[in-house]
């Protein structure tokens, strides 16, 4: 018998042809991704890493509700001229806490994975509401509303919550603190500051939007830009252990 | 036959109220107790599509009562049409909507102020609401209305139930306009081509369950003892996507009041797990449901049998096994590590024979129909679209290579690729098959007008190639100037002077997509004069549909 012949069990039997599909389908995600979970280079710990604090999440929900992904990348290749246009490549352990990654795929404007303090938080600002006001050719569209915006500070311990269910290390204290934390970082003469700054160490503390009234979604997005790429220290990192 | 009116509603159709009644109530309680704007929008759009299908269930039944549809008329198959004819006309309204939404974001990347600097309009919300229209709600449509088609006509059956395919297909738009609406409220998991939040997520796989599940009952029904070739590649399509869809959605919600999740994978993973769902996303909803169609309207069209029944069998089983491992080459040089890309990148090179074995048993169908290409201009998009097709998994393998990879990545260079294969392959199968469809589903003769195919498509082909040639330009420009070193070792241009570089090939994009826009526009108006002018078949001989395998 041919095997064109035995070919007829798939065409004759939907149910064979189903199971053929899924069998044939699986195999190739499976050998990719099932590493991924305990080879040393992906899961691997690097100190200085530590969670988004409220504020830099709720501006990284910021990012992702306008799109910021699709014109900007967070990863920086491994080649000379990425590395003098934006730092140090990219680890894998720097995005360990990212549900989901940011990466991007287009660069229609510049990578964002080392923006953090490379520029003034005026200069977002004023970035932000009116992008061709510091960049004249740039072709970013501009966000004024984020100024206006109060940030929602409801249910904010819930998405600490979510992210803890998903494996982010968020402490029970920090999710019960989580509104006050948010609105500490954004209000360096609050009193809030020293406890939130207790639980996230070398966290940054600023009135990021220059509206000391109100925390806004502009302190949220700009304290989130300001600490990218920021937290882990190359001069004590062995780039040797992470060779890839 | 004596009919009677049933006295009660048939088990389906209860089923389906009583669904239909609760999905209603959950969303008026949710919308009830939500701060959350969007959410609020969309369950009381939910509840109010659910009570509407509710409502619809009840008074077909009072009105015709729960008349058993005969199986056959006449000896011939009875064939279910009205959800086919939903979808068709659904397919050219989403293609208008998401090219035109294309053409807006393309105008926005030449001329910022297009933006009007307000959330719903700017291009980070656009981008997705155009990706999504065009592939999920432009093909997705055509792919149902398809596929009901072929596997009704190459089955010789009548679809199973009277609720179900009606829901699959009104379902399924549903989610398009909660997905789409999404976007330009900001719900957005932010994960490409895979956006729509968990809500919608979930909706979207019960319908495709009901949709595998009409799909099988057609084929468990069919008179015929094989299953057509081309219901092989939509069933690896609806299997694969449902496969891909739960693991690249399995989120975590915030709380079912809110339209915010958090996916389970983090970084490496997620990325992983993303590109593998993007990539065959490609693979199994633009290539292998396109496949189908391939395979049942050009021979139908040519009136030839497939080129090689054992080429179709080879080129299935290597196309959806190969295509699975292509996803990493997304990642090349990032964070993933290298043995993964590179295996990516491997088997996207041997993907390309299978592909390009496909595009052989597709134009070779024509063997002794060729002349027809010259009087036929259906016939014709279909086959530049196979040779479309053939293009887009050439270049797709190439710049899989890591060191092309390292040049095109984050370029145009990709954007023009993936249009060379969605305006080129996938829209222009889709075109040629909905000038089949639409007057075979209305029992006309012919479409309209043979002249107005032809000016559309001469005039979406040149669109096609000013946008391929202007991102192959700006592309392969903008990876070289970021490179650039002037002799004293620095580099030699700043991010912002490589984006004023790519002004003018922006502008040429633009026009290229108005031009494409303005061919779909033609079809819109032949495809309608066609159901309101056509000349009709006399007697039904369009069909006898039954299409052997070619042994």
């Amino acid at each position: 018998m041919s095997i064109w012949k035995k070919h007829e069990v798939f065409e004759k039997h939907s149910l064979v042809l189903v199971i053929g599909i899924l069998v044939v389908v699986a195999i190739g995600g499976l050998v990719e991704i099932a590493p991924l979970f305990y080879l040393k280079s992906t899961i691997e710990k690097v100190e200085g890493m530590r969670p988004y604090t409220p504020l830099e999440l709720a501006g990284r929900n910021v990012y992702i509700r306008e799109g910021c992904y699709l014109c900007h990348s967070q990863m920086v290749r491994p080649m000379r001229d990425e590395l003098e246009r934006y730092g140090h490549f990219s680890l894998a352990a720097e995005s360990m806490y990212d549900h989901p990654f940011q990466w991007g795929s287009k660069r229609t404007g510049p990578d964002l994975a080392r923006v953090g303090g490379k520029y003034s938080d005026e200069w977002h600002r004023d970035h932000l509401v009116n992008p061709r006001s510091v960049v004249p050719a740039s072709i970013m569209p501009g966000y004024p509303f984020l100024l206006e915006a109060k940030l929602e500070t409801r249910g904010i311990e819930d998405h600490l919550t979510a992210n803890a269910m998903v494996g982010v290390p968020y402490s029970e204290d920090m999710i019960a603190s989580a509104r006050a934390d948010m609105l500490a970082q954004a209000n360096p003469d609050g009193d809030d500051v020293d406890a939130f700054l207790e639980r996230y160490p070398d966290a940054i503390v600023r009135d990021f939007d220059g509206n000391s009234r109100d925390v806004t979604e502009m302190d949220a997005l700009v304290a989130y830009l300001q600490m990218l790429g920021t937290l882990v220290d190359f001069s004590i990192y062995d780039n040797k252990a992470n060779l890839r | 036959m004596a009919q009677t009116k049933a006295k009660y509603l048939t088990l389906e159709e209860g089923f389906f109220a009583a669904f239909l009644i609760v999905i209603a109530f959950v969303c008026l309680i949710i919308a009830g107790k939500t701060y959350d704007q969007v959410m609020a929008f969309h369950t009381a759009l939910g509840s109010l599509f659910a009570a509407g299908g509710a409502f619809i269930i009840f008074k077909n039944y009072f009105n015709d009562g729960g008349m058993a549809i005969p199986q056959e008329v006449d000896g011939k198959p009875n064939y279910n049409l009205g959800p086919i004819k939903f979808g068709a006309w659904a397919a050219v309204f989403w293609g208008i909507a998401g090219f035109t939404v294309g053409l807006i974001i393309a105008l926005q990347l030449a001329y910022p102020v297009l933006n009007f600097d307000l959330p719903w309009t700017s291009f980070g919300r656009l981008r997705p609401l155009h990706t999504s229209a065009v592939i999920f709600a432009f093909g997705g449509n055509v792919l149902l209305a398809t596929s009901f088609y072929v596997v009704q006509r190459t089955s010789r059956a009548r679809m199973p139930g009277r609720i179900a395919p009606w829901f699959v297909i009104l379902g399924y738009n549903a989610f398009i306009v909660i997905a789409g609406t999404g976007y330009l409220l900001g719900a957005t998991q932010s994960k490409e081509y895979a956006e729509p939040e968990w809500y919608a997520d979930l909706w979207l796989t019960i319908v495709w369950v009901a949709y595998l599940l009409v799909f099988l009952g057609t084929l468990w029904k069919r008179k015929e003892p094989h299953i057509y070739v081309a219901n092989w590649f939509y069933l690896a399509f609806i299997i694969t996507i449902a496969m891909l869809h739960i693991v690249n959605n399995l989120t975590v919600p915030v709380s079912i009041y809110g339209t915010k999740s958090y996916i389970v994978w983090a970084g490496v993973q997620d990325a992983m797990v993303q590109w593998w769902y993007g990539h065959n996303a490609v693979g199994f909803f633009l290539t292998a449901g396109f496949l189908a169609i391939m395979y049942y309207f050009v021979p139908k069209r040519a009136e030839r049998p497939v080129y090689s029944y054992r080429l179709s069998i080879v080129h299935f089983w290597a196309l959806i096994f190969l295509y699975i491992w292509a996803g990493p080459h997304h990642l090349h040089y990032t964070a993933l590590p290298q043995w993964a890309s590179t295996l990516g990148a491997t088997f996207s090179i041997i993907l390309w024979m299978p592909s390009w074995g496909g595009m052989i048993n597709g134009l070779m169908t024509l063997s002794g129909a060729w002349d027809k290409l010259r009087t036929d201009p259906v016939l014709r998009m279909m086959v530049v679209s196979i040779a479309f097709y053939g293009m887009s998994t050439f270049e797709g393998p190439l710049m899989s290579l890591r060191s092309v990879n390292s040049l095109s990545h984050y370029t145009d260079w990709t954007i023009g690729h993936v249009h060379s294969g969605a305006l080129g392959w996938v829209g222009y199968i889709s075109f040629g098959a909905l000038y089949c469809l639409i007057p075979w589903l209305w029992n006309k003769k012919q479409v309209y007008s043979l002249k107005l195919v032809n000016w559309h498509f001469w005039i979406s082909t040149i669109g096609i190639v000013l946008y391929i040639c202007a991102m192959w330009v700006s592309g392969i420009m903008q990876g070289l100037m970021w490179r650039a070193y002037d002799q004293l070792g620095f580099l030699e241009y700043s991010f912002i002077e490589t984006v004023e570089a790519m002004h003018p090939f922006y502008v040429i994009r633009a026009l290229g997509g108005a031009l494409f826009v303005a061919g779909a526009l033609i079809m819109a108006y032949n495809l309608w004069m066609t159901v309101r002018h056509g000349e009709a078949e006399e007697a039904e001989t369009a069909g006898a549909g039954a299409m052997a395998p070619a042994e």
